[in-house]
């Protein structure tokens, strides 16, 4: 058994397409990545856009297969799909995912507390009272009221339906929270909160954090560790302050320096993305 | 198959408190200014003919005046009076009585035709939807398969094979109209496949049939009522036109489309037999594609079938 909570090694995902000429073609979304995540620690993977980090939060629920590579979450191996329904709900107790779009990622027809409570339901032996007692911790955990609790999606604000999708998620008490740009669609303020909820929650439950994203502000705020990727590949990796701070690479330097800040400009060439 | 984890029993209310506030009179009225807000005029008038219709229908022995099928020569012919408001027809038999027993059979077919073709066209549906690829291009060149053969044509066929009657018909039309419900769900279908909260099902564990017939059909659901309903409209016209040709319903049989083939009325220049009967399914198609339109055009969200509160919570 490993001690990691998530292993992942040499993953790689080639998906076929076709090419100008309509012929068939390779493209390799994610190459040869490697990386881990002991329990409760927090790992960002920043990069452009299309540089594969979606490609592989989605390889590492099981949304997509992977070519090749091996995936192991708390020690168990996962680079098969899941065949049996047993073992798709063991997966999903372990690993969960929180996606970008909050106005799209809750079925709009349902209201978040049977949302969550479905989830709970399938997940968790608590029946009754208990279940209820349960869904009103989990919805007290992310902020949200009782009548935000019987409101569909649609009724609801960016902030408390990514909240909600939170609490969902958790609902299947995973050790391991997968957050695909999940403060992206949100405006600042919200963001923060978020990422002030998302922190007090892996204080209080020692949860794992793999975060996504294409801004580098959340990534400093929610992680310890830290992985640029472009094209698919792995550029740097390390300690989240030091990357972020003293990039080696060319690459993290100018993702840094696309930043807007106070009187920033954008960048022309590698050259002006000194620190200043 | 849904749950693999033992459920616990579910005696005590779950979810959050459903407050019913009010007296059931002020709900209920609630309820139904909900329905006519989410209607309009036009769905309501729709829907309040439609249902007209069905109580006539289902309470014919208390509202027609007399046995439809019972003849009296002396009375043949005669125009509308307090005795028959409608008058009779070639051998005397009540209009009104055979109006109000034939909605039974000229609404009871269509009504199995959309049974049976919704029964095997949405689940078709949802599965090439679900799976894509060749699952979802084979189960399609099928169904154009079958889209290509006209309905008319397929019950001819059937009765020629089978002859004729309202059983052959049915079974002929409910394939027939397999397609017509199956490729525009399909097409909704596929849409709530591809959306991030069926990904966040799976991701939850849960399996295609569970996301399927809980959360992808509920969402499309108004969408397949209103195309079911347009359907029936249509399924309506197709058996009252095979009754006409002799082919589905039998001629002693009180049926709409029975009863507008009576030609030796509309000889003799006595139109009201033939029309009236012709009028109520002219009159029954309208209503069910306005109803339809309506009740498809809807975000699923806000019908009130399932959307029982009406109000809003507050947004931050």
């Amino acid at each position: 058994m490993s001690a990691e909570a998530l292993s992942v090694r040499a993953l790689t995902k080639v998906f076929r397409v076709a090419d100008a000429k309509g012929r068939r073609a390779e493209f390799t979304a994610v190459n040869d990545v490697s990386f881990a995540l002991e329990p409760a620690g927090s790992l960002g993977i920043v990069g452009e856009s299309g540089s594969g980090k979606t490609t592989v939060a989605r390889m590492l629920v099981g949304l997509e297969p992977a070519t090749s590579g091996t995936m192991t979450v708390l020690g168990q191996d996962r680079s098969q799909p899941a065949r049996k329904a047993a073992d798709r709900r063991e997966r999903a107790r372990q690993m969960q995912v929180v996606f970008q779009d909050p106005y799209t990622s809750l079925d709009p027809s349902q209201t978040i507390g049977s949302a969550v409570e479905e989830v709970l339901r399938a997940h968790s032996a608590l029946t009754g009272p208990a279940r209820t007692a349960r869904l009103t911790d989990l919805m007290d955990q992310v902020g949200l009221d009782t009548r935000q609790t019987a409101a569909r999606p649609r009724e609801l604000s960016g902030g408390q339906r990514q909240r909600a999708a939170i609490a969902r998620a958790l609902a299947a008490d995973p050790k391991v929270l997968i957050l695909d740009e999940a403060v992206s669609a949100l405006d600042v303020s919200i963001q923060a909160q978020v990422l002030n909820l998302l922190s007090d929650i892996r204080a209080a439950t020692g949860i794992a954090y793999v975060l996504i994203s294409h801004d580098l502000a959340v990534v400093r705020q929610l992680c310890d560790t830290v992985l640029v990727m472009r094209k698919g590949e792995i550029v740097e990796r390390g300690d989240c302050a030091n990357v972020l701070d003293h990039p080696e690479q060319e690459y993290t330097r100018v993702l840094r320096a696309s930043v807007p800040v106070a009187g920033w400009k954008p960048l022309t060439s590698a050259r002006q993305a000194e620190p200043s | 198959m849904t749950a693999t984890l033992p459920a616990g029993p579910e005696t005590v209310p779950t979810g959050p408190a459903r407050g019913r506030a009010g007296t059931r009179a002020g709900a209920l009225g609630r309820r139904a200014r909900a329905l006519y807000s989410f209607l309009g005029p036009s769905g309501t008038i729709a829907a309040a003919v439609l249902a007209a219709m069905l109580i006539l229908a289902v309470g014919a022995g208390l509202f027609a005046p007399y046995d439809p099928n019972q003849a009296s020569l002396l009375d043949a012919y005669q125009g509308p009076s307090m005795a028959h408001l409608l008058g009779t027809d070639a051998i005397g038999r009540d209009v009104l009585s055979r109006l109000i027993y034939g909605s039974r059979t000229s609404l009871l077919g269509p009504a199995l035709v959309i049974a049976c073709s919704t029964a095997v066209g949405v689940p078709l549906a949802l599965i090439g939807a679900w799976y894509g690829g060749l699952v979802d291009a084979g189960a399609a060149r099928i169904l154009d398969l079958v889209y290509a053969l006209p309905g008319l044509l397929l019950a001819v066929i059937t009765a020629a094979m089978f002859g004729p009657g309202l059983t052959p018909a049915v079974v002929a039309l409910s394939i027939a109209y397999v397609p017509f419900l199956s490729r525009v769900v399909r097409a909704a279908a596929r849409q709530q496949r591809v959306s991030p909260y069926v990904d966040a099902l799976t991701v939850q564990g849960f399996g295609p049939w569970r996301i399927g017939a809980r959360h992808i059909l509920r969402n499309i659901a108004p969408m397949v009522l209103g195309q079911s309903a347009v359907a029936f409209g249509y399924a309506l016209l197709d058996l009252a036109g095979l009754s006409y040709l002799g082919l589905a319903v039998q001629a002693p049989t009180a049926d709409w489309g029975v009863m507008v083939s009576d030609q030796d009325s509309m000889l003799r220049g006595h139109l009201l037999p033939v029309l009236v009967p012709g009028l109520l399914v002219v009159v029954c198609v309208m209503a069910l594609t306005v109803l339809g339109a309506r009740i498809a055009g809807e975000r699923p969200e806000r019908h009130p079938l399932w959307n029982r509160r009406g109000k809003r919570a507050g947004a931050e």
